[in-house]
């Protein structure tokens, strides 16, 4: 356990995506079976505990501390898991002279005992455990790891001991099970690949390409065919029948992540006989009286552990087909998009299912009349849906399915994101490689003579620019608040910066009442006076009247 | 989260309780009160008695030193009470001049002072720190400037001093604050260095004392490399080695070296870390030997990669520990995170009263000085 908690604290603070697969790959490769594996388990959430409760925790640091002293330090530390892993007092019986817990001794110790006998045990630990070794338990067994590493990533980590495509692993990943001993004899060649008798598995989805207008004059429009962009999640639909004869459904996400739980209104319809053995590739929707519901409705579905009845009557989930990946044992990645296209158009018609459809084909002759339908999507028949597209899709009719992103098969074209101007107010360090720059950036709209923060961005700058903001932020400071900088700002002083965005929903949490979807900087006005920077009525006005509407640069 | 609360709480506390009357000690020992050996003045720790001060924060006429940090040794008294040890140190940084005369003392040396005698004693904290014990007719009271109880093998260990009041720091006065072996931190460092072997690993550290530590203490776990260090560190490390302390091969950093250390250790000043000068590295990884590092947030705050809780002041553990064994019934707590360690006394019966004493912060606050450009 403790080793395994040395890699989270040291996750913990590093943002490099390489780092944190090296640190990953390091402790794969020298960890010993089934250590590592409950570890990959942990870090792809493939553990629950249901009876470790915060309540538990506190009630085992109430009867070891003075209250008086853990309020201190609660709020010094502002985290329980934290503060109890560092407050909890050296046992004061004899040391028991046995070793800390391995992280196998945690998981089968949580899943053989009772809630009555839990806190004892889970004090035993704790006393044999040191500060680290206790924070990743508490951490592990509330469910709150947060060190930044996706499943993707542990896997991509696994992947890397044997020179391996991630994408192998996520094809047999849900026939596996912690410890997962089979996986890794195989990345490490001692065995051979394990079998994926999983009635429902998942397969890498194809991804496409951003188009770029240069690529109009190289290509021809006959080779393509188009669909909008639904603005939900991508998502795999899974239906399939095990060995006894069961039916099995599963729906996951584009990383692979098994989403199943959040939607009992879709797994009863894969379950449903007549779907067979089906494997469909489409958008996850809330579609309601045939309307599709914008991103901002589709987010009260997701992430949830529990579902109500309630949420499912209110926003009800849907799947839009984009492809068909396989068909009652037919494996069709093979076949050109055109003959695919054609497969799922005959199969949605067979299952007539209302919480299905097909994703529709933009009829267009040439580039401009796509160019278009993407400005106004009404035009191009998507009517009343064109606020849930994001934009277009082009895929080439003869590109077989293939997993990851591909070059010059599939291509998406984004509707242009909204744009307004607005002041600099405050910069923070960023970290890792960059925690000698100022890079992350607070900026604010006039709200009458007065500016209101209404937004955070962290990019969309070259190097270059960044050192130039760097150099302004610092010779531009007003005030500091421990990391932060406040600029100086005012209307006749400030920076201008071109903020691009792609959604705006009302908020609670922000003094401005809106909240930006994917905020980045386009562009540094260094030209514009402050007191030229928008007005918070323009966001407003995006609000109130739906936002492609009245944006100004959705034409 | 009010993560500055125990360095903000010795800043404020001044300003926000206006004193009429210096607070002042009132042990009882036989029948004498020790209000004539210890008070508190707006310069700070003040013995009537001897007409001495202890650690002022602003010029006074005859002071008594505990140790070498600018927070506590200050320039412009003029009479000064010191180790050699500290007296070369802050002549290394204020100049020859720091003061009108200069005396120094051996620890354990008894110096006395209109009928008060003064002997310092090591603090463990760094080279040359000492806890002052002060003798007087009515009884006896030490304190301790900064200390620690850890093994450091760049200064004289702390030696415990019976007395009837102690003076104590609480710089780390609150229980989640328990300081882990160095070497094991130390061994993090190298972990890291053996798993990054392409990137410059920078390890801030305050210039006087947890820099060279840090330094001995990768001597000791087999680091035999080239230490790199800032121009800042140069003249307090060469005072260290001067002092017999090995401390291998040390080089100072030119501009031109920078980006060639890959796989290199480098110890610079906190502030340096967030400085356009860390830039240069390859690809460094930011490490910080802090005791602040044991909690994330302070650590996340700074932006650090690598936290190393290491630390030259007692930890919630030690601090308790050292007030139990001075036998003192009198604890004066002057700065740090007072009220957690003030609570704690009082739950065992003793008197105890926080100072806030202005101009004390942890040293934190001296590093950020050093690091401006």
């Amino acid at each position: 356990m403790n080793r395994f908690a040395q890699l989270l604290d040291r996750l913990a603070y590093e943002s490099s995506r390489n780092s944190k697969l090296r640190m990953l790959a390091d402790y794969f490769r020298t960890t010993p079976d089934p250590e590592r594996g409950y570890a990959l388990a942990a870090m792809t959430g493939a553990l629950s505990f249901t009876h470790a409760k915060p309540a538990i925790i506190r009630a085992l640091i109430a009867e070891r501390t003075d209250p008086v002293l853990f309020a201190m330090s609660y709020d010094y530390v502002g985290d329980l898991s934290e503060t109890v892993a560092l407050l909890w007092p050296a046992p004061q019986t004899e040391r028991r002279n046995v070793a800390p817990p391995s992280l196998g001794d945690v998981v089968h110790g949580l899943q053989q005992v009772g809630k009555a006998q839990l806190p004892q045990l889970l004090a035993s630990w704790l006393d044999d455990l040191d500060e680290t070794g206790r924070w990743a338990l508490l951490k592990l067994i509330t469910g709150g790891l947060r060190i930044g590493v996706s499943a993707r990533l542990a896997k991509t980590a696994v992947a890397s001991l044997g020179d391996h495509d991630p994408n192998e692993i996520e094809e047999v990943w849900h026939g596996l099970s912690p410890p997962f001993l089979e996986l890794f004899a195989w990345v490490e060649g001692r065995q051979e690949r394990p079998s994926a008798n999983n009635p429902a598995p998942f397969r890498t989805p194809m991804l496409a390409h951003a188009w770029d207008e240069a690529d109009f004059d190289k290509l021809d429009p006959a080779d393509f065919s188009a669909e909008w962009k639904w603005d939900g999640i991508r998502v795999q639909a899974v239906a399939g029948t095990d060995e006894e004869g069961r039916r099995v459904a599963r729906l996951y996400s584009r990383t692979g992540e098994d989403i199943s739980k959040s939607f009992p209104d879709l797994m009863e319809m894969l379950c449903e006989a007549h779907f067979g053995d089906v494997s469909i590739d489409g958008e996850l929707l809330v579609v309601i009286e045939g309307a599709v519901q914008p991103f901002g409705t589709l987010q009260q579905r997701l992430n949830r552990k529990s579902v109500t009845q309630k949420l499912v009557a209110q926003y009800p989930a849907h799947i839009r087909a984009y492809d068909v990946l396989s068909e009652n044992g037919e494996d069709l990645r093979e076949l050109p998009f055109a003959d695919r296209r054609a497969r799922l158009e005959s199969l949605v018609a067979r299952l007539a299912h209302p919480r299905l459809d097909l994703s529709p084909e933009i009829p267009f002759s040439d580039w401009p009349a796509l160019a278009q339908a993407r400005r106004d999507p009404a035009s191009a028949g998507a009517a009343a849906a064109a606020d849930a597209i994001e934009g277009v899709m082009l895929k080439r009719r003869d590109s077989v399915y293939v997993p990851g992103r591909p070059k010059g098969l599939w291509f998406k074209w984004k509707r242009d994101p909204f744009n307004v101007d607005a002041v600099l107010m405050y910069a923070q360090r960023g970290h890792g490689r960059r925690s000698s720059f100022y890079s992350d950036f607070t900026f604010g709209v006039w709200k009458g003579s007065e500016l209101v923060p209404v937004g955070k961005a962290y990019f969309g700058f070259t190097d270059a620019e960044l050192k130039e903001l760097d150099r302004y932020i610092r010779n531009h400071t007003r005030n500091r608040f421990g990391p932060v900088r406040e600029l100086d700002f005012s209307m006749d002083q400030g920076l201008v910066l071109e903020i691009a965005f792609e959604g705006l929903s009302r908020s609670t949490r922000h003094k401005s009442g809106v909240a930006m979807r994917f905020p980045r900087i386009a562009r540094i006005r260094w030209d514009k006076p402050a007191r030229e920077a928008d007005q918070i009525e323009v966001l407003e006005t995006w609000l109130d009247v739906g936002l492609r509407q009245s944006a100004p640069n959705a034409t | 989260m009010p993560v500055s609360r125990g360095k903000t709480s010795c800043f404020t506390g001044w300003a926000a309780r206006p004193r009429a009357n210096w607070p002042a000690l009132t042990y009882l020992s036989g029948q004498m009160a020790l209000s004539d050996l210890l008070t508190l003045t707006p310069p700070g720790l003040y013995c009537p008695a001897a007409d001495v001060h202890i650690d002022p924060v602003r010029p006074v006429p005859r002071a008594l030193i505990t140790h070498g940090h600018s927070d506590h040794a200050r320039a412009g008294h003029g009479r000064v009470l010191a180790t050699a040890q500290t007296m070369a140190i802050m002549a290394l940084r204020y100049g020859a001049q720091f003061c009108e005369s200069q005396q120094a003392v051996a620890y354990g040396e008894r110096v006395t002072l209109n009928g008060i005698e003064v002997s310092f004693h090591p603090a463990g904290h760094v080279l040359g720190s000492a806890q002052i014990r002060l003798q007087g007719p009515s009884g006896c009271v030490v304190v301790s400037g900064d200390y620690k109880r850890a093994y450091d093998p760049t200064c004289a260990p702390f030696e415990l001093v019976r007395c009837d009041a102690f003076v104590t720091e609480a710089t780390f006065g609150l229980p989640v604050f328990r300081h882990p072996d160095a070497a094991g931190e130390v061994a993090k460092l190298l972990r890291s260095c053996a798993l990054f072997p392409e990137r410059a690993h920078l390890v801030g550290a305050y210039s006087l004392g947890k820099a060279q530590r840090v330094m001995k203490l990768l001597r000791l776990s087999g680091w035999d490399k080239p230490i790199w260090i800032h121009g800042a560190l140069e003249k307090i490390t060469h005072f260290y080695q001067s002092e017999g302390i090995d401390l291998g091969d040390i080089r100072k950093v030119s501009a031109a070296d920078r980006a060639t250390l890959a796989g290199e250790i480098i110890i610079c000043p906190p502030g340096q870390l967030a400085d356009l000068w860390s830039r240069k590295f390859p690809d460094p990884v930011t490490a910080f030997a802090s005791g602040w590092m044991r909690v994330r947030a302070r650590a996340r705050q700074r932006g650090i990669e690598l936290p190393l809780v290491i630390s030259d002041h007692v930890d919630w553990d030690d601090l308790c520990a050292t007030i139990s064994e001075t036998g003192a019934s009198e604890i004066w707590v002057t700065h740090g995170a007072e009220e957690a360690i003030v609570h704690w006394c009082q739950t065992r019966g003793l008197d105890a009263r926080p100072l806030h004493i202005l101009g004390y912060g942890d040293d934190e606050v001296e590093a950020l000085a050093e690091g401006a450009p």
